[in-house]
């Protein structure tokens, strides 16, 4: 069976030393909330996620979900589990305070959401579906309806969904047919057939509250007909508590790939009651505002997966005996050498480790500008802080979400066929891993996101909060003598990241199939960038304190020669992906569609 | 109830341990620390005696250096009052002297009842808490599986070869808590560890008792070396006999 460590050691160092955390004490509302707070909510996340969800996570696997007349079950232990999380307090981390949330900053909501994931990602699709459907109802939605449904939904004592994908619409949300017809009330009455709804049905809590995309009579086609709703399982009795069922029927689950204790359903809506969010047919902003934040969570879900595997391909590979090592014994008294003398098997974990770390720090730092962007003072600084919110979205969800599939898919070839059986868990993360890849807009469509909205956005704006600090770093930091060999290949590298964005936009005005044929890359090439502005940080401090490290010595130690293999074996990728970019969308597009 | 218990910060027992450089001890690197299981079952036991009776209070204390003070906070936010920590360089292996130290703090402290968990899992000597009730002059029973009190007599069950045994004894008293008595001890909730910021934790020094055993040296056990299949099924018997006659010398 696999084990989990949260690596609380890594999120302190980040906290304290990469990000700057404690800047944030100094918001409206988080003075409570200093590093030494964090710490002790952070360790509490991680008891619960190593002692309470990890260890029903090969199990949920094994069992799936189950459907009968319409009800679904999860699988044994998600019940208990998930009441825990709710005495716990865990679902109120960092809701709103009016609506009966702790309160806390949501990059600390990033770093527990690491860990869920990690110990249980079908488990993490409960609360995290909840979370979006709360966000969105927090921002979009009328006080009445706030105040009937946030609290429960802070406390997780109901869950939500989010309804957007139907048989005919995916990726293309345009398409939607569900209808909402307005009712005497004010109300309206929903109809339709919503596909692929996570947690859509569970026995988890008494009520489920449906947030659907749904059509008025008189709405224009496409995107801009489509309004969005409230739509709860059980209508509510006068005193709060859940009464009659509201039409919504479970009709099937999905048989798939992973997170199978996370169940995939096929929602009916039959003339269920609803209520309107936000405006008229600016649904989409409502989901926008959900799906941002999602996308965000779904990139921690690739980060979560990656380290879990990546601790247990470690422990493999100190463990299992085979070969002996190129440069002579190692281990003279067994009969063979631990895997990970072998230099092969050392580039595979050294390739994860530096991604997870690496991705840890970014989305931490991601997280402090969400926290800037709901707190500061200054409503220039909340306008940047999102931009660069903004910028990051799609490189988070996409490019960890692709490492995490990566990553996991290694750290199995670190078992051999011991990876591929299911025994020892690591088939299952690679099977969970997949799904993030595709969900909350698959990673092509993030890749569109970045050069066809986040580029050309006010005419290159949002690339600023990302460019300029990063080039004020490199020209202070390519000149010292400890530094250079970290941040001269980022610097080489972060050029042809903006070569390849001038490429880009100018090409992109004559044949937008070129942004289209050059997404993908430029993405990864981005979030390789990222990392390494991330690495260049890191090695900056643990240069810095490894002279004077007592306890932690090994811990900086390992920091900067993970530094020197990010910038020396993975940031090097930005070149192939360079020449990939400069080639064009000819190549791509030349064999005409009736030639396949 | 005025309820004292007194627990012990220890390391992470699934951790790959590593002999440190003065060959007696337990090297740090790498190392997680957390509160004793037995202690957190004790933790768990006092806050469900004193919530099932309405009010009291709940002392936890625990002796080491000042990282004791994180196992301390944890137990607050489980739900303890207050805590207090007896600060020490290191936690010595000598249990007479560290129950020196706690008898010491929980004189005077009119607590009527004082547990503590029945081993520690790391140095799994078991004697400290019955050493504090010799010092203290309570009535002691070791490795409760279950445990009530009525006005000023207690109740406590303990599980004995093939059967179990129900003891009482007046108050106040020390009792070692066994595995049983709580299925699990509960997690730290959010509103927990927000509240345990801001519950007293007094730190004073510890009044160790003159330390008369150390520790002078410590060993990993041997490895394992390979198993060996001498064949398969009936037929392998013949050979696996001879074996086990010759070379293992067991037959
Ligand atoms: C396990 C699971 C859970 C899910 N949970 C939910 C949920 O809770 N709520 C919900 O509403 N939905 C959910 N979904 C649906 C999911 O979000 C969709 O599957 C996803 O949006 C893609 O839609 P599609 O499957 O119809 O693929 P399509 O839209 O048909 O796309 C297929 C492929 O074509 C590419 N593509 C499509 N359009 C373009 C374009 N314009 N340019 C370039 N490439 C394009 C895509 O990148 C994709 O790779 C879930 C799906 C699964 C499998």
């Amino acid at each position: 069976m696999p084990t989990y460590k949260a690596p609380l050691d890594d999120m302190k160092f980040v906290l304290n030393d990469v990000i700057d955390y404690s800047r944030l004490t100094s918001l409206p509302g988080y003075a409570d909330f200093d590093v030494d707070t964090a710490m002790s909510v952070l360790e509490g996340a991680a008891q619960f996620c190593e002692e309470v969800l990890h260890p029903i996570n090969q199990n949920g696997d094994a069992e799936g979900c189950h459907i009968d007349h319409g009800a679904v079950t999860t699988p044994s232990g998600f019940k208990s589990a998930y009441q825990k999380y709710v005495e716990s307090g865990w679902p109120a981390l960092s809701a709103d305070e009016a609506f009966g949330g702790q309160g806390f900053p949501q990059t600390l909501r990033f770093a527990v959401e690491e860990m869920i994931c990690a110990s249980n990602l079908s488990f993490g699709m409960f609360p995290g579906l909840s979370h979006g459907a709360y966000h969105a109802l927090l921002m979009h939605g009328a006080d009445d309806l706030k105040a009937t449904w946030l609290p429960k939904l802070v406390t997780g004592e109901w869950s939500g969904t989010m309804c957007l994908t139907e048989a005919q619409c995916g990726t293309d949300l345009g398409l939607l047919t569900t209808k909402a017809e307005p009712r005497s009330d004010g109300s309206h009455a929903i109809t339709g057939n919503k596909i692929f709804i996570s947690a859509g049905d569970h026995d988890l809590t008494d009520n489920i509250v449906h947030l659907v995309l749904a059509r008025l009579p008189d709405a224009p086609s496409g995107i801009k007909g489509i309004s969005l709703f409230i739509v709860p399982k059980f209508l509510l009795h006068a005193d709060g508590t859940p009464g009659a069922a509201n039409g919504v029927r479970c009709v099937s689950i999905e048989h798939k790939m992973g997170i199978k204790a996370s169940p995939t359903c096929v929602l009916a809506f039959e003339h269920s009651v609803g209520w309107l969010v936000g405006e008229t047919n600016k649904g989409m902003r409502g989901m926008f505002t959900m799906m941002n934040a999602a996308r965000l969570a779904v990139g921690m879900q690739g980060l979560g997966l990656s380290e879990v595997a990546y601790q247990n391909a470690v422990s493999y590979a100190k463990d299992r005996l085979q070969g002996r090592s190129l440069t002579g014994v190692k281990n003279p008294s067994g009969p063979a050498d631990p895997l990970i003398v072998h230099p092969d098997v050392r580039r595979s974990l050294m390739t994860i480790r530096a991604f997870n770390e690496g991705a840890r720090a970014l989305s931490l730092w991601v997280g402090t500008h969400i926290d800037m962007h709901e707190k500061h003072p200054d409503p220039a600084v909340r306008k940047d802080a999102d931009d660069f919110v903004a910028l990051m979205t799609p490189i988070v969800k996409a490019y960890f979400t692709d490492m995490g599939f990566e990553c996991t898919n290694m750290a199995l070839q670190i078992y051999g066929g011991h990876g591929y059986i299911r025994e020892y868990g690591m088939e299952q993360f690679v099977r969970d891993a997949r799904i993030a890849q595709i969900y909350e807009g698959a990673n092509g469509i993030q890749a569109l996101d970045l050069v066809g909205r986040k580029l050309p956005a006010e005419g290159g704006r949002l690339l600023r909060f990302f460019f300029h600090p990063l080039s004020e770093r490199l020209q202070r930091t390519v000149q010292d003598p400890q530094l250079k060999e970290f941040a001269e290949p980022l610097a080489k590298s972060f050029a042809r990241l903006q070569q390849a964005t001038q490429f880009i936009v100018m090409k992109a005005m004559s044949n937008p199939d070129e942004a289209g044929a050059a997404s993908t890359d430029y993405l990864r090439m981005f979030g390789l960038v990222a990392l390494g502005d991330m690495w260049l940080r890191m090695a900056e401090v643990s240069l810095a304190k490894l002279p004077t490290a007592t306890g932690d010595r090994s811990f900086h130690d390992a920091k900067i020669k993970t530094a020197r293999f990010f910038m020396t074996k993975m940031l090097p990728e930005v070149h192939g992906l360079f020449a990939r970019i400069m080639a064009g969308a000819g190549p791509v597009m030349a064999l005409e569609a009736e030639g396949f | 109830m005025k309820i004292a218990v007194c627990i012990k910060r220890v390391a992470d027992m699934g951790a790959r341990f590593q002999i440190g450089a003065d060959g007696a001890s337990v090297s740090d690197a790498g190392i997680k620390y957390d509160m004793s299981d037995f202690d957190e079952w004790a933790v768990e036991a006092a806050l469900q005696l004193n919530e099932k009776h309405g009010g009291g209070e709940v002392t936890v204390i625990s002796l080491g250096p000042d990282s004791a003070q994180e196992t301390l906070r944890k137990a607050l936010a489980m739900g303890a009052d207050k805590a207090v920590h007896l600060k020490a360089d290191r936690i010595p292996f000598d249990g007479f002297a560290i129950a020196e130290a706690l008898a010491a703090e929980l004189k005077d402290g009119g607590f009527d009842l004082v547990l503590f968990g029945r081993i520690a899992v790391d140095s799994a000597a078991g004697v400290t808490g019955a050493m504090v009730a010799e010092l203290l002059d309570m009535p002691c029973v070791t490795a409760v599986s279950k445990l009530e009190v009525s006005g000023t007599t207690g109740t406590a069950e303990r599980q004995v070869e093939g059967g179990v045994e129900t003891l009482s004894f007046p108050l106040p008293a020390l009792c070692t808590i066994d595995q049983g008595l709580v299925t699990q001890a509960r997690y730290p909730s959010l509103k927990g560890i927000m509240a345990a910021k801001k519950k007293p934790m007094e730190s004073k020094p510890a009044q160790l008792g003159a330390i008369s055993v150390n520790v002078s040296k410590m060993e990993l056990p041997p490895e394992r070396s390979a198993g060996r299949i001498v064949g398969e099924g009936a037929a392998a018997v013949p050979e696996l006999i001879r074996l086990l006659q010759t070379e293992a010398k067991v037959l």
